[in-house]
């Protein structure tokens, strides 16, 4: 596979230059101003309610690079007809699929990686000279190492919509994969609610039904313990190692049916 | 010896129509063979099935039946990809790479090794023209340009087999003479060049042999110079030092006569007739020989032919089919 982390340099190159990045200045800018009027607004909240939000504009930044940039990942390749010479290089098709996903998924990293850095940077100014008395009177420590793990858990379901978006670019057009991938994130949000579909259905055809989509669509909502950490509650290890067993087999799955998908594919 | 390219029977039929798919038959079971060191022209018309042709040799299509190798494997293969070269129908590339960049990343994809990649990169940028705008990203290149990076990346790995989708296309007439050059270049290198092209002078001066292509079906293959033979239209007979009245008896017997100038006469002759005897009679009376050349087809009247003959085919068969 090593021509697959060739072109998952080139993918990461062609972020940078595409401006991907400049989601961050807007992120930025976001959290400082929101930070600079919480504090003005509400004494003692501002850490709870800045954690809140910059978990969630994490997760709706890398959501939105993640689809968007995604969708275009092979579709760009083939409809521009760059995959022409690319394909006549020791290049597998799988390889280029490989290689197209690992690329967004270090964009992806290094763009949570700096969003982190800036939220500490943000906690560590709201708490400072704030007296520890009232500190220990708080949920959470402001710099709650905790964070760590809701952010992990984003950037595994970032990985997983990624693999989505993967999956229906390798064979359908830029529009309706966009459609596809929103329309799974969306279901996979209520999927939980489907295993306890026979709480309210008793049709044993709709339950069996309602449990192989349960199965079938990703389970998003695992994903989301930002309110947990926000709040101070415990998010056990085993649950964010499971968690992301559960992304890795999801996208494992994604990422063979993609390149299997790609493999016979004539282009026009 | 072992063909470079060899195809059997490659057949591709596409599905159109947007409603009813039905097949629609873009190569009818080609078979062509092209040999190590031959610069092969692959001629015929627009929509004739040339682009359809390279893109299942390189496999950016798979055949509907048939199958195709190249130096002995099928096409596909990915330890031949480290030998050959292709520069597809008008090429794109990444509009935020440089040329420069470019070349780098197919060289990594090759794996040639940092120091001698960046030299090979600069070679080859240096023997296709492109200067100092090979810091410019591509998005800023004019369509020649973009076919000049085309075909250094199509030589980038020194290959031994090169296929060429129309490689004069887009090119001004300085650039057409410096692809005609390279490719001359490269056959005395003793690489094999599959080319395509309507262009025929280029076919005439390049290559060794051609086949020609007309509606997905092959209508003629061989080399030029069997091509042409098969149809020699007459003989030309130029004399010198002949009265007037001598070759005026001739006039029964030669399609046309002209006086050049003084006693000089050029003489067309017929395939019916045997220049030889009239050379000899000629010469009985005084006249000498300064050029005796058989009258042949250019590349030009054999494609206009065929393209002609196999449209006639097909207008036949389709009124049987209402009949
Ligand atoms: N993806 C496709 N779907 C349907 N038909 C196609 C497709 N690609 C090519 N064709 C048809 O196959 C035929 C051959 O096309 P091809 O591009 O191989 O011609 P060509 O010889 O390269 O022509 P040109 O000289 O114009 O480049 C054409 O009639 C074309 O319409
Ligand atoms: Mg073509």
């Amino acid at each position: 596979m090593h021509a697959a982390s060739f072109v998952a340099l080139a993918t990461f190159r062609e972020s940078v230059r595409d401006r991907v990045f400049y989601n961050l200045v807007l992120f930025a800018v976001l959290l400082v101003a929101a930070s600079l009027l919480i504090g003005q607004l509400t004494a003692g909240q501002d850490v709870k309610i800045i954690k809140d939000l910059s978990l969630a504009a994490t997760s709706l930044f890398g959501l939105c690079i993640a689809i968007f940039v995604g969708i275009g990942l092979v579709s760009k390749e083939v409809d521009r007809r760059s995959v022409y010479p690319l394909l006549a290089k020791p290049v597998r098709r799988s390889e280029l699929i490989v290689g197209k996903y690992l690329g967004l998924l270090l964009t992806l990293l290094v763009n949570v990686a700096v969003m982190t850095a800036a939220i500490y940077l943000v906690l560590f100014y709201l708490a400072r000279g704030v007296p520890p008395n009232i500190q220990q009177a708080w949920d959470a420590p402001a710099l709650d190492p905790a964070l760590l793990k809701a952010i992990a858990l984003i950037y595994l379901e970032l990985a997983t919509v990624t693999a989505v978006a993967l999956f229906f670019s390798s064979y359908s057009s830029p529009l309706l994969s966009a459609i596809f991938t929103l329309g799974i994130y969306v279901i996979g949000q209520f999927n939980a609610d489907l295993k306890q579909f026979d709480r309210i259905v008793s049709a044993p055809a709709a339950v069996a039904l309602a449990k192989g989509l349960y199965y079938l669509l990703p389970d998003f909502a695992r994903f989301d313990v930002k309110l947990a950490v926000v709040h101070g509650q415990p998010v056990p290890v085993a649950y964010v190692a499971a968690t992301a067993a559960y992304a890795l087999l999801y996208i494992a799955a994604l990422v063979c049916g993609a390149a299997a998908l790609f493999a016979r594919r004539d282009f026009k | 010896m072992q063909a470079a390219i060899r195809t059997r029977d490659l057949t591709k039929d596409f599905a159109v129509g947007f409603w009813r798919k039905r097949p629609y038959r873009a190569l009818d079971r080609l078979s062509i063979d092209v040999a190590p060191g031959d610069v092969f022209g692959f001629l015929g018309p627009n929509g004739a099935g040339k682009t359809t042709t390279l893109k299942l040799l390189m496999q950016l299509i798979f055949p509907s039946s048939g199958e195709a190798e190249i130096l002995g494997r099928p096409a596909g293969d990915i330890a031949v990809r480290r030998r050959i070269g292709y520069l597809p129908e008008n090429p794109y590339f990444y509009d935020h790479l440089t040329a420069e960049e470019l070349l780098d990343y197919y060289g990594r994809l090759f794996r040639i090794a940092g120091g001698e990649r960046g030299r090979r990169v600069s070679a080859i940028l240096d023997r296709l023209g492109i200067g100092a705008e090979r810091r410019l990203q591509l998005r800023r290149f004019s369509k020649g340009m973009l076919q000049r990076v085309g075909l250094a990346q199509a030589l980038l790995n020194d290959p031994e087999v090169i296929f060429l989708d129309e490689p004069m296309s887009g090119l001004d007439p300085l650039g057409r003479r410096d692809v005609r050059n390279l490719i001359l270049e490269l056959r005395d290198q003793g690489r094999t060049i599959f080319f395509s092209s309507h262009i025929l002078s280029d076919a005439e001066v390049l290559c060794s042999r051609v086949a020609i292509l007309v509606k997905g079906q092959l209508a003629a293959q061989g080399t030029i110079a069997d091509l042409q033979a098969f149809h020699v239209r007459g003989w030309e007979l130029i004399v010198h030092g002949v009265e007037d009245s001598i070759v005026q008896r001739l006039r029964g017997r030669a399609r046309r006569i002209t006086r050049i100038e003084g006693a000089r006469y050029a003489i067309e002759l017929g395939t019916e007739s045997r220049p030889e005897q009239i050379l000899t009679e000629l010469i009985a009376d005084g006249a000498s020989l300064v050029s005796l050349n058989p009258l042949r087809d250019t590349l030009e009247d054999l494609f206009v032919r065929r393209v002609a003959e196999v449209g006639e085919g097909a207008r036949a068969e389709g009124g049987h089919a209402r009949g």
